[in-house]
């Protein structure tokens, strides 16, 4: 339990990403609206690069430009890989977007509700 | 040089993707022959590819490449051994089988002959990479090019089941992506060779260790479709165009499978297994679950694509269950079944658009004694059903045998009864159609409410010599010889295949030797 309580109060971060995660995959599941779904989706991968950001770095680090003497760096994998992972973020949600305008000009409505009454799924 | 090979079957299809874009500028119709030559031509690669690896050439059984010269473990590698050949095989057969058979039902636009392509390179990249991210990154290709794929519909339902599948497959990858991120915190690398001598290091037993590799099996059984997180699969297949259907059907819950494969046995390694007991009995008693479920909601549906997803549900919960047996019978039964499950599922998709555009027949009541019309497609699809069920000879006798005989090696007598009994049940489902397809007669009195064509007691087979001649009136539309030529050729492959036991454990031999020291 103090292990518990050590990490929260000591890992920011962590806490964070934890709780941004659990609450956009929350408001994906449970909001109706689509748009919010997207947004909760959104969130729910912000979540995780925050993980990663985080996870590469390091007190007093620099920036990784190697110098004879200089150091210690903090890691600048985990920055790369959140950045290509915005991109493909970017175009889930224009895809998700696109496929949502579509459902309202065929439907005429934005929540799943509605449409899973429409459309007749199980 | 072969392995130049590698970079260049992912680079060729995404790099052509844009020609049918730009060339349709000009030309209206240029998406179908850029999609073909591209596709023919990694084909030619890709059998150079099985062929640099199999035993028969003298060279390594194993390439790997450094993307732009920078060495693992900093740089990208490509690896292409026996496992990953037989899956690109498999992808570029199927893609040129999927796309003879679109040539004359579409979709007919160039966006869809881009996205075709771009799935084609994605599914490629997936089975090629050695590189944890850089596989998230070509699943998230896969991922947005089938969800733009399966919207590409006219009807309104389709793009409710892309974003369906959108929301649960971008969960899917994002699951993954934590998975990696702590495997990533706990051995500071993203390659697969790397991770896995650094994992050992880690210990086996970590809670991060652990922990990452239950965020990256759920994600996959995600992307796979295993019960209870299949509910996108079913929308997406129905709703897809049939051509989609059949091509996403066969190819993208593979692909997911593969890497898991992958994954699992080449970076987790069997002790990870053997040191985690109690993830071993989760992971088969989900996929039981799944093998069962999954033939009792098909047997439940009235909608022949419908039964046909949740048969896939199914046979992916058996090769799930191969992976968690840790034998190595079981798992040369599920590369072996992965291949069977994708060239049957290809036919019986592409078998039923035929009998769609031909007849209007949806479910399978609508199937009544469509036989005596179509008979070559209904004999086709009947070939491919039985192979599902694993009648021998067929390439599906040879996977569940293998994943059975596996089951029982180890000692696992609940996997083997479990496979008994999905057999029994998809024997139910497709006895089911094919007694209606066969022996049902068709409901032709009253003949208004009734299919297109059924009520003009079929004078016009539509499916059969002459096609190009037949005319689309009576409701009967005329359906191009190469798409049944395509069928009947996966079907003979599915029937063929029985005999290529050896020539899969050629190539399986020497990954599996390493998978299991």
């Amino acid at each position: 339990m103090t292990d518990i309580i050590g990490v929260a109060t000591t890992r920011h971060a962590y806490v964070l990403f934890v709780l941004l995660s659990a609450i956009g995959l929350y408001m994906m599941i449970a909001n109706e609206n689509l748009v919010k779904k997207i947004i909760g989706l959104n969130m729910f991968q912000t979540g995780i690069f925050l993980f990663f950001v985080t996870s590469a770095y390091r007190i007093g680090g620099s920036a990784p430009i190697v110098e004879d003497g200089a150091g210690p760096y903090v890691s600048p994998l985990p920055q790369v890989i959140v950045l290509t992972a915005i991109v493909v973020g970017i175009s889930l949600t224009a895809v998700g977007l696109a496929l949502t305008i579509r459902l309202y000009t065929e439907y005429g409505t934005l929540r799943a509700d509605a449409l899973r009454e429409v459309i007749g799924d199980e | 040089m072969s392995d130049a090979l590698l970079p260049l079957l992912i680079a060729t299809p995404l790099l052509a993707a844009i020609l049918p874009l730009l060339l349709g500028l000009r030309f209206d119709h240029a998406g179908w022959p850029v999609a073909m030559a591209t596709s023919l031509t990694v084909a030619g690669l890709a059998g150079w590819l099985a062929w640099a690896v199999s035993p028969a050439s003298s060279g390594s059984q194993r390439f790997v490449h450094d993307l732009a010269g920078y060495p693992a473990p900093y740089g990208i590698e490509l690896v292409g051994d026996g496992l990953s050949a037989i899956l690109v095989v498999l992808i570029c057969v199927v893609a040129v089988a999927v796309l003879s058979y679109a040539r004359t039902t579409g979709p007919d636009s160039n966006a869809f002959y881009s996205g075709f392509l771009l799935l084609t390179g994605g599914l490629l990249g997936m089975a090629l990479t050695g590189d944890l991210f850089n596989l998230f990154v070509f699943l998230e290709i896969v991922g947005l090019v089938s969800y733009a794929l399966i919207a590409s519909s006219d009807d309104g339902r389709a793009a409710y089941g892309a974003l369906k599948y959108l929301f649960l497959g971008t969960t899917g990858a994002s699951l993954y992506l934590i998975g990696v991120g702590y495997a990533f915190v706990a051995t500071g690398t993203l390659n697969m060779g790397d991770m896995a001598t650094e994992l050992a290091a880690v210990g086996y037993s970590d809670p991060l260790v652990q922990a990452a590799f239950g965020f990256i099996l759920i994600g996959f059984m995600l992307k796979i479709a295993i019960f209870p997180l299949h509910t996108w699969q079913p929308d997406a297949y129905t709703y897809a165009p049939d051509t989609v259907s059949a091509f996403i059907a066969a190819l993208v819950s593979t692909t997911a499978a593969y890497a898991l494969i992958r994954i699992a046995y080449d970076v987790f390694t069997v002790e990870f297994f053997a040191a985690n007991p109690l993830l071993t009995d989760a992971v088969l008693l989900i996929a039981s679950i799944s093998i069962v479920v999954g033939s009792l909601l098909a047997l439940l549906q009235s909608d022949l694509k419908r039964v046909f997803a949740y048969s896939s549900v199914a046979q992916f919960g058996m090769i799930l269950a191969a992976i968690g047996l840790q034998s190595e019978t079981a798992l040369f039964g599920a590369v072996i079944h992965l291949v069977g499950h994708g060239l049957m599922k290809a036919t019986l998709f592409m078998g039923a658009g035929v009998l769609a555009s031909a007849y209007g027949a949806r479910t399978v009541a609508d199937y009544a004694g469509l036989a005596k019309r179509a008979p070559i497609t209904s004999g086709m699809m009947a070939v491919a059903g039985l192979a599902l069920v694993g009648i021998p000879p067929s390439v599906g006798t040879l996977g569940k045998w293998f994943i059975a005989l596996g089951a029982i090696e180890t000692g696992s007598w609940g996997v083997a009864a479990v496979i008994f009994i999905s057999t029994l049940l998809t024997l139910l489902y497709i006895g089911r159609l094919l007694e209606t397809l066969y022996f049902t007669q068709p409901a032709t009195a009253g003949g208004d409410t009734d299919v297109a064509g059924d009520a003009n007691g079929g004078s016009i087979v539509a499916d059969g010599g002459d096609t190009q001649d037949s005319t689309s009136s009576d409701g009967v539309a005329a359906i191009a010889t190469e798409r049944i030529v395509v069928v009947v050729v996966l079907a003979v492959s599915t029937v063929a295949l029985f005999g290529a036991a050896g020539l899969f454990a050629e190539l399986l031999d020497p990954v599996f030797g390493r998978f299991f020291q």
